[in-house]
């Protein structure tokens, strides 16, 4: 009886799962085997395979891996300060904050910041070291996806470190070991599922980043999201922007699966 | 599981609460179905005074929405579930509607002020007799270039835009066919092209340019060119404009081997639910006072001969902003090249975003 009523409760559940999960991912599959001109055909994962596809897909994983590791330098730390502290709530509502903004204000106010004429650049002029382009390069693109990202990194970690046992770490040095030695071989160990959401949180959309690329880099920086965009506005060629987003899903799927096998070994 | 109950009971009450809001709001303007008037169009590309104006007189309510490209309407329109009304596409967009029977043919007598409209912009190649669309705003595509940042020069051609003293200066439209159109017209090829090794020629052409390219963007090109971001721009004429209008200190230019002139245009989709109703809008629009009044706002160029005499002599008098029939003659329209062939312009395009410095 009562294993009946729980069956009946998964039954929105599991039509949510199949409408919005299931479904959309097999229209993308099927759309992805019609070319242009709506015929059958598997022409669009062979052109996956064309430099110019290949180029972009391993920039795009470049620059979500570089995002993803600027994040974490920056968030452990971070989330580690922040377990310290004592109105703990209220520093992480800050840190929380700007996600509630809107996310293309954030990155139009960005524009302005970065700008030859804006704040950073009137702080370089005045050390001497200044006018310089920062809007449009590499560096900015990554500043403003770091500044995105980062709360979706710090919160998962700063919640491992919460549940961290304090008298492990005191048993740590009550045995000898250094504060280096106790960060590598309890800290960090005991922390690891924090940092493996984090990643998951920030690399994965991280892949399939577009509007900034276009706003904060100028289109210098060209990534798998890009080109989906593309495809499904200008050219209209579904049936490639579906391919590649297909190839989107399969990456994201092995970062998955790599990240959490680790956990196994354990 | 009582505050689950709870919970629940609080979200759906907020719920109808907004839904009970929203109908009491609409019921309470007094309109119903065949009142309201759903117009499509880029975005602040229509004086929002001139709604207002036209609710009043014809008391209806107009519902106006926006978007950003041709090609995002087109996909809208195609899918259907929407009733817009009134829709402004450009030239070779409609084109491509007419061919997909997304548009109905318009009744003349009911436009009796498109006698206003000068007869250089009526029967344009993608619309021949006006049959389906009416024109809206025109303009070309050119170059726009801050003298005093460089030094007082000018410029006056696409081959200037390879110029080694604009390293990092040029600031470029984020759309295909206007970009290898550059290309194009530097090799002295025609705009609608589709000779593959022409392409290619224009596509190694623009390889060359990336040292100067600064950034390829969109419509935020506007307020970058005004706040000296960058002190080269490829815009359309109206944006220019505007531009101007921000930073006077810019000028612009059509390029002298030619380049794209284009027509915005009002159109009814054939999904239209209000078909009277857009028909006294178009007719509203083209009245010589509110084109003027529009144009005013907007800042591009109108094809209403007659509203020109209700703007400044300074602007209608503007070459680059309403050059002469012997200019205009000499630029080229697009043409709807179909899918395969955009498709293929945008390929180029892609690889010529990523080639790098």
């Amino acid at each position: 009886m009562k294993s009946r009523m729980r069956n009946l409760y998964l039954i929105p559940y599991g039509m949510w799962m199949a409408l919005f999960v299931v479904v959309p991912i097999l229209l993308v599959g099927y759309y992805s085997l019609f070319d242009i001109d709506g015929r059958l055909t598997i022409a669009n994962y062979q052109r996956f395979f064309s430099p110019i596809y290949l180029g972009m897909a391993l920039r795009s994983f470049w620059y979500a891996l570089l995002i993803t590791s600027v994040s974490l330098l920056i968030a452990y730390p971070t989330a580690y300060l922040l377990t310290k502290t004592r109105h703990k709530q209220l520093w992480l509502l800050l840190i929380i904050l700007p996600s509630w903004m809107n996310l293309l204000l954030k990155t139009y106010a960005f524009i302005g910041i970065l700008g030859t004429y804006g704040p950073i650049n009137a702080v370089l002029g005045a050390i001497g070291m200044g006018p310089r382009q920062i809007l449009f390069t590499d560096f900015s693109f990554i500043f403003v996806a770091v500044y995105i990202f980062i709360p979706f990194m710090i919160l998962p970690i700063f919640s491992a470190l919460e549940e961290l046992n304090p008298s492990l770490v005191a048993a740590a040095y009550d045995l000898g070991a250094s504060p280096w030695v106790t960060f590598r071989r309890v800290v960090f160990p005991l922390t690891l599922s924090g940092v493996k959401a984090g990643c998951q949180a920030v690399f994965i959309p991280a892949l399939s980043l577009f509007m900034i690329t276009r706003l904060i880099a100028g289109n210098r920086v060209i990534t798998l999201g890009t080109a989906i965009e593309q495809h499904f506005l200008v050219t209209q060629d579904w049936g490639m922007g579906s391919a590649l987003a297909i190839f989107l899903v399969i990456a994201m799927g092995l970062t998955i699966i790599l990240t959490e096998s680790g956990k196994q070994v354990k | 599981m009582k505050k689950v109950i709870q919970m629940f009971v609080a979200v759906f009450l907020a719920a109808f609460l907004c839904i009970y809001a929203t109908a009491r709001l609409n019921t309470f303007h007094g309109y119903s179905g065949k009142d309201i008037l759903t117009v499509y169009n880029w975005g602040d590309y229509l004086d929002p005074e001139l709604i207002a104006a036209f609710e009043e007189e014809a008391g209806m309510k107009v519902i106006y929405e926006t978007f950003e490209s041709n090609e995002a309407m087109l996909t809208k329109i195609a899918h259907g579930g929407n009733a817009f009304d009134v829709v402004i596409p450009s030239d070779y967009a409609i084109n491509k509607m007419k061919e997909q029977g997304l548009l109905i043919p318009l009744d003349h007598s009911l436009l009796p002020n498109l006698k206003y409209i000068d007869p250089r912009f009526l029967g344009l190649p993608f619309d021949e007799g006006n049959q389906y669309s009416v024109p809206y705003f025109w303009g070309t595509l050119g170059i726009i270039y801050n003298p005093e940042m460089l030094d007082g020069r000018h410029l006056n051609s696409w081959h200037d835009l390879w110029d080694e003293s604009l390293a990092n200066e040029v600031l470029l439209v984020d759309s295909a066919r206007e970009v290898i159109g550059i290309g194009l017209d530097r090799l002295g090829y025609s705009l609608n092209d589709t000779d593959l090794d022409h392409l290619h020629e224009a596509q190694q052409k623009l390889f060359e340019l990336v040292p100067n390219v600064k950034a390829i963007v969109g419509d935020e090109i506007k307020m970058l060119l005004a706040n000296e971001e960058a002190s080269v721009g490829l815009v359309w004429s109206g944006d220019a404009a505007l531009i101007i209008d921000e930073n006077p200190k810019l000028n612009y230019v059509i390029p002298v081997e030619g380049t794209n002139v284009w027509f915005d245009n009002m159109v009814i989709p054939a999904t239209a639910k209000n078909v009277e109703g857009a028909h006294m809008f178009i007719n509203f629009l083209l009245d010589p006072e509110n084109a003027a009044q529009n144009t005013e706002y907007v800042g591009y160029s109108t094809p209403n001969a007659a509203a020109l005499e209700y703007l400044p002599e300074e602007t209608t008098s503007d070459q680059r902003f309403y050059p002469d029939p012997e200019i205009t003659d000499r630029l080229e329209l697009y043409e709807n090249l179909g899918k395969r062939m955009l498709a293929y312009y945008n390929e180029l395009f892609l690889e010529f975003k990523m080639h790098r410095k």
